[in-house]
């Protein structure tokens, strides 16, 4: 029951919202989700319920953050991490490029 | 190249980064072995699935503590529950609650003896059931702060008059300061659950961090949120820091959400309890409050426990240690019963019957791999 799963908004009707969770559609309460939600928007659920809007950019910012404690708490001597961290910049540039 | 799921975080090449810089900053600590606690069903899970143990150092543990809301749920308050199944209340719960052992038996046996049980999804389905009946329905309703918002806010809605709540909420800050606290505790640093700190907030653990020293991780629940995590929390060990840190921004925030929180406190307040096989944790239980008592099913109904304790509890109970567990002090493996007298399908204790349970969660993935063999 404990399990925060993350979704995102497909129709939007009073209170409840049809949620898409990685391709299953389920019907959650609005009442307690911190932030005003929009269709189109990742929400945090919770036993049918909303409790947090996931800001688009956080997402970005969590993958930053992710390799910002890389590089500051094992430092670039470490040859196999800084491989793999250029490997990382690397495939982003080529998604970038598209 | 595929664009990957934006919440999905399990990219391999970063996985195996933070995997090399775990053993690095473990083999500076130095220390055999290193203990790190997690407080939640969900970490389990996902430290189990992906299989991240063998991607950690031999020095380094990851235990889970008292992270099951349905194997921390007391004896007595299943007790309540199956008691009032058995006087003829509809009684609505989560589905791991079905199977948890009561004292003579569980809400499952008593659903076999014709007792109404019904297992819902959340709160507001358990409302749903209530409007569309006349007979009294009662939520037995378990879980954590999380959890609790939850059923705070179906009771805010204006449920139906023959609608009231089994609260055996609980709250988890205090019970990672009872776990600390204790004799031989091990514990060096948290990670906290992500989804209880998308409520509380981050700053909530902030005494916590100071006065015990000890570093706490807010994490979320893809691999990659963990072994970050995992590895902010070693390296304050290394460098002597003792922070709250803050890995899941996507979803938590230094003051959580607050309307939530009114609502939390608005509906329920903290009273002392004991958490099954843990310890009576002081502020750990989350009750109904004021004008809400007039939901509470324990001011509602005469609960006659009596006749359940007339029978002895099942003779194997005496040796399950699914407390110790959860105090971090064993690991599934060390129990006798475990995947022996102890399986999935005849559980002896909460923590094999729940799917946030670390002896289930152990039996459905495997639990610690055994290093020794692969050297």
């Amino acid at each position: 029951m404990c399990l925060g799963v993350p979704g995102r908004i497909l129709a939007i009707d009073g209170l409840e919202a049809t949620v898409d969770f990685f391709g299953a559609s389920k019907r959650i309460r609005l009442d307690i989700v911190d932030a005003p939600v929009a269709v189109g928007d990742y929400v945090l659920n919770h036993v049918g319920f909303a409790i947090k809007r996931i800001p688009d950019e956080e997402v970005g910012e969590t993958l930053a953050l992710f390799d910002s404690i890389l590089h500051g708490t094992a430092g670039t001597d470490d040859l196999m991490a800084a491989d793999v961290l250029g490997e990382i910049e690397a495939a982003q540039e080529e998604v970038d490029r598209g | 190249m595929a664009e990957l799921n934006p919440l999905r975080f399990r990219d391999p090449k970063r996985a195996e980064a933070l995997a090399a810089a775990i053993g690095k900053v473990c083999a500076e600590i130095g220390r055999d072995p290193i203990t790190l606690m997690h407080v939640c069903g969900s970490h389990e899970q996902a430290i189990a699935r992906f299989g991240l143990r063998t991607a950690l150092p031999k020095n380094l543990e990851v235990i889970m503590g008292p992270g099951c809301p349905v194997c921390i749920t007391d004896l007595p308050e299943v007790d309540e529950g199956v008691a009032l199944a058995l006087q003829g209340v509809k009684v609505c719960t989560y589905g791991d609650m079905l199977r948890v052992p009561g004292t003579s038996m569980s809400l499952a046996g008593a659903q076999a003896q014709g007792a109404d049980v019904q297992v819902v999804y959340g709160p507001a389905q358990a409302v749903e059931i209530a409007r569309s009946t006349s007979k009294e329905v009662v939520f037995f309703a378990t879980g954590f702060e999380t959890t609790a918002v939850t059923t705070a806010a179906a009771l805010l809605a204006g449920p139906p008059p023959n609608f009231s709540v089994l609260s055996a909420h609980k709250y988890i800050p205090p019970a990672m300061a009872a776990v600390l606290g204790m004799p031989g505790s091990r514990i060096e640093a948290f990670l906290a659950a992500g989804n209880a700190a998308a409520i509380t907030g981050w700053a909530i653990f902030e005494p916590l961090a100071a006065r015990h020293r000890v570093p706490i991780v807010v994490a979320g629940f893809e691999p990659l949120d963990i072994l970050a995590a995992v590895l902010e929390a070693l390296g304050q060990l290394r460098d002597g820091r003792a922070e709250v840190a803050n890995l899941y921004p996507r979803c938590v925030t230094r003051d959580g959400n607050e309307p939530a929180l009114r609502l939390l406190h608005e509906v329920f307040e903290v009273q002392g309890g004991w958490w099954r096989g843990i310890a009576d944790i002081p502020d750990g239980n989350l009750r109904l409050r004021g004008p809400w008592k007039r939901y509470d099913a324990r001011e509602r109904f005469q609960i006659d426990m009596r006749s359940l304790w007339d029978h002895a509890p099942h003779a194997l109970a005496a040796q399950c240690v699914c407390g110790d567990i959860m105090a971090g002090k064993r690991a599934p493996t060390d129990c006798g019963l475990y995947g022996k007298a102890c399986t999935p399908e005849t559980p002896v204790g909460a923590c094999m019957v729940s799917g946030e349970g670390a002896c289930r969660i152990w039996m459905q993935y495997g639990g610690r791999p055994d290093l020794a063999e692969v050297g």
